[in-house]
């Protein structure tokens, strides 16, 4: 590993996940559980959202929002809400997942710190439905929580009261995106609302001043309080303060989730060293990585050496996005990945805006004939001609034509794919077959 | 009204005091509906819609935008085979296709004895365990076509009955602690929002 990225303080969010029972009060308690939210509710309020201000923590749902910026949006009102985004099903992003079957108090606790700064008595968590073990358990810490006096009235004798719902979801991608997951959390389809008002701070659930936060994001929230702001932002290079966890999945050794400081590690550390990955899956080359989720532009291996931050991996043209990784090693058939993603955005699509709804239905028609052989040679054309009818100039990041970027989201592993590996197109089209056998 | 079971509805009633707004607690009350029959049945749409001051056909036309609602009867175990990116990397279609021999049942489809309906998921965050498989949404994984034959006789021997509940993903979510707010408190905040609304409208129809 070129600089090994050994800080003491690591691992931040992910340090009980390796424990026995800790999504039980007892084990969280005995490691140092709530003491970040006892000492906020010492604090005031705005010096608790300073805090956050000063540690630079970005939001860890995909779009690296800044948080603390986004908790000064918050439009004063007799009544607002924080709502915490749970609702992961970016393909190939498990981290939340991990961190709501296994530490669910400590999202509790971060819920409560953020509620007490920005001043709001009633809170969500919205959770994946899928997470049948995961909603179990967070509803069972919060039980717990509720009988610590962490939760409910008077918190810990402050006078602070916040009352928290574990919503949840009931299978649908799009939820993900923040409006849409209001939606649904008023009881509709999860369809993402026409902006502006662009952010939930100002109209969002009821129609009154909303936040919305990522799981991860306010799982941070009890070590920055403890620590201080100021020792979250030491960490990290640029922008991209603190550490992260990284979704490492596809042809490794070792796939998981991974915290590391960011900009400390570069794609290759995380995939080939033996604390991570540990290489590639067969011991085949790489042939190309998804740095960021199904929604980022792909890499080939001449950037593996690029560090984990926000602006490094955007100045190469793709995203950080929900932190996930995907490996490829030489004998994926690239046609096939990228087709295959296009069917997920296509079996996602919400179906209000037309470029997404009829432009992901007509993307994976014609990936499919051309990975199942019975492609045209001016498929190629014409399935980024689709693309770009989605989002124009296909440039990055991409232009928008839809109400939400789901739809500008399809395009970018069509395009690697073509880019990267467009004598694979040729071949199954001249062969009339997948030249990788599949 | 007489379709849901009274530990269901007690669970209702929780559920429809923890938010500011009934409706609200649509989606969470087809989770119940669907953990008591399996499926979304006409008759609870109708109890639902009831209880959260709906009319049934908008109960219908929200659960139909989810995937996790089915509005038929499904089997007595529902397996949720992922077979996007990170799992098809690692094999899910090949796994897929062996389910579909081993349960002689296509995808969408529901084997004659009524045990599994077989389906193709996206991405169920389980990615470190791929192919990973949801059986009634709890997870399997990672699977090769043994350890696929293994889970299915498992289910079939009863097994796995403690660990995959027959449906439902709030039947074992217990809520202790009603929302703090007395009904005066929730009343009010519920005024304010209608008068904010009203102002709203007002504010529409003198532009």
């Amino acid at each position: 590993m070129s600089e090994k990225a050994v800080n003491k303080n690591l691992p931040i969010v992910s340090k009980r996940l390796g424990l026995p029972d800790a999504y039980k009060l007892e084990t969280y308690l005995a490691t140092g559980g709530y003491d970040g939210l006892k000492k906020a509710l010492q604090m005031n309020p705005e010096d608790v959202s300073n805090e956050v201000m000063k540690a630079s923590l970005l939001g860890r749902g995909g779009a690296g929002f800044p948080a603390g910026r986004k908790w000064s949006m918050l439009k004063a009102n007799p009544v607002k809400y924080l709502v915490i985004n749970g609702d992961e099903s970016e393909p190939a992003t498990f981290k939340d997942h991990d961190l709501i079957e296994l530490d669910p108090h400590q999202i509790i606790e971060g819920v409560v710190i953020a509620s007490y700064a920005l001043g709001v008595n009633q809170a969500f968590i919205f959770c994946r439905g899928e997470f049948a073990l995961g909603l179990e358990r967070l509803q069972s810490a919060l039980n717990e929580a509720y009988d610590y006096g962490a939760v409910g009235s008077d918190i810990f004798g402050s006078g602070f009261s916040v009352d928290l719902v574990v919503h949840p979801g009931a299978g649908a991608y799009i939820c993900g995106e923040e409006t849409a997951l209001l939606q649904s959390l008023e009881g509709k389809r999860g369809y993402p609302r026409i902006k502006p008002p662009y952010f939930p701070a100002v109209m969002g659930l009821y129609n009154q001043p909303t936040v919305v936060n990522n799981i991860e994001t306010v799982s941070n929230l009890p070590w920055i309080i403890q620590n201080g702001g100021d020792a979250f932002a030491a960490m990290g290079q640029d922008s991209s303060a603190g550490s992260r966890i990284f979704a490492l999945s596809g042809h490794v050794k070792k796939p998981g989730n991974y915290e590391v400081e960011m900009g400390k590690v570069t794609f290759r550390d995380i995939i080939f060293d033996p604390e991570y990955g540990g290489g590639i899956l067969d011991d085949l080359e790489l042939k190309a990585f998804i740095p960021g989720g199904v929604s980022a532009p792909w890499f080939g291996p001449e950037l593996l050496d690029l560090p984990l931050t926000q602006e490094a991996i955007a100045s190469k043209g793709s995203m950080l996005g929900s932190g996930s990784i995907v490996v490829f090693n030489e004998s994926t058939c690239p046609v096939r990945a990228a087709w295959r993603i296009s069917k997920f955005f296509y079996r996602e699509s919400c179906g209000q805006c037309t470029p997404c709804r009829e432009g992901s239905g007509w993307i994976e028609k014609i990936m499919h004939r051309i990975e199942t052989g019975s492609g045209r040679m001016e498929d190629i054309e014409l399935v980024l001609d689709v693309c770009d009818n989605i989002a124009p100039g296909l440039t990055w990041p991409p232009k928008q034509t839809t109400i939400c970027v789901l739809g500008p989201s399809i395009p970018s592993s069509i395009v690697s794919a073509v880019n990267m590996f467009k004598q694979d197109f040729v071949d199954h089209i001249e062969k009339g077959k997948c030249t990788f056998g599949k | 009204m007489g379709h849901l079971s009274e530990e269901v509805l007690n669970k209702a009633r929780i559920l429809l005091e923890v938010y500011p707004n009934k409706r609200s607690a649509l989606i969470p009350l087809c989770h119940l509906a669907q953990g008591q029959d399996g499926y979304l049945t006409p008759e609870a749409i109708i109890e639902i819609a009831e209880l959260v001051d709906v009319t049934p056909a908008e109960v219908r036309g929200t659960a139909s935008f989810y995937d996790m609602f089915h509005l038929e009867p499904v089997g007595k175990h529902v397996v949720a085979m992922c077979t996007n990116i990170a799992c098809m990397l690692r094999g899910a279609d090949e796994l897929l296709e062996h389910a579909q021999e081993v349960l002689d049942v296509g995808i969408g489809g529901t084997t004659q004895d009524g045990q599994f309906t077989l389906e193709e998921a996206e991405c169920l965050a389980g990615c470190n365990n791929a192919p990973c498989v949801q059986v009634n949404h709890r997870f399997f994984g990672p699977l090769d076509n043994d350890g696929f034959d293994e889970l299915i006789s498992d289910l079939k021997s009863g097994k796995l009955k403690d660990i995959v509940p027959e449906h439902g993903v709030l039947n074992r979510v217990e809520r202790q602690h009603g929302l703090k707010a007395t009904p005066d408190q929730i009343q009010a905040e519920r005024d304010v929002m209608e008068s904010a609304k009203k102002e709203r409208l007002a504010k529409k129809s003198t532009s």
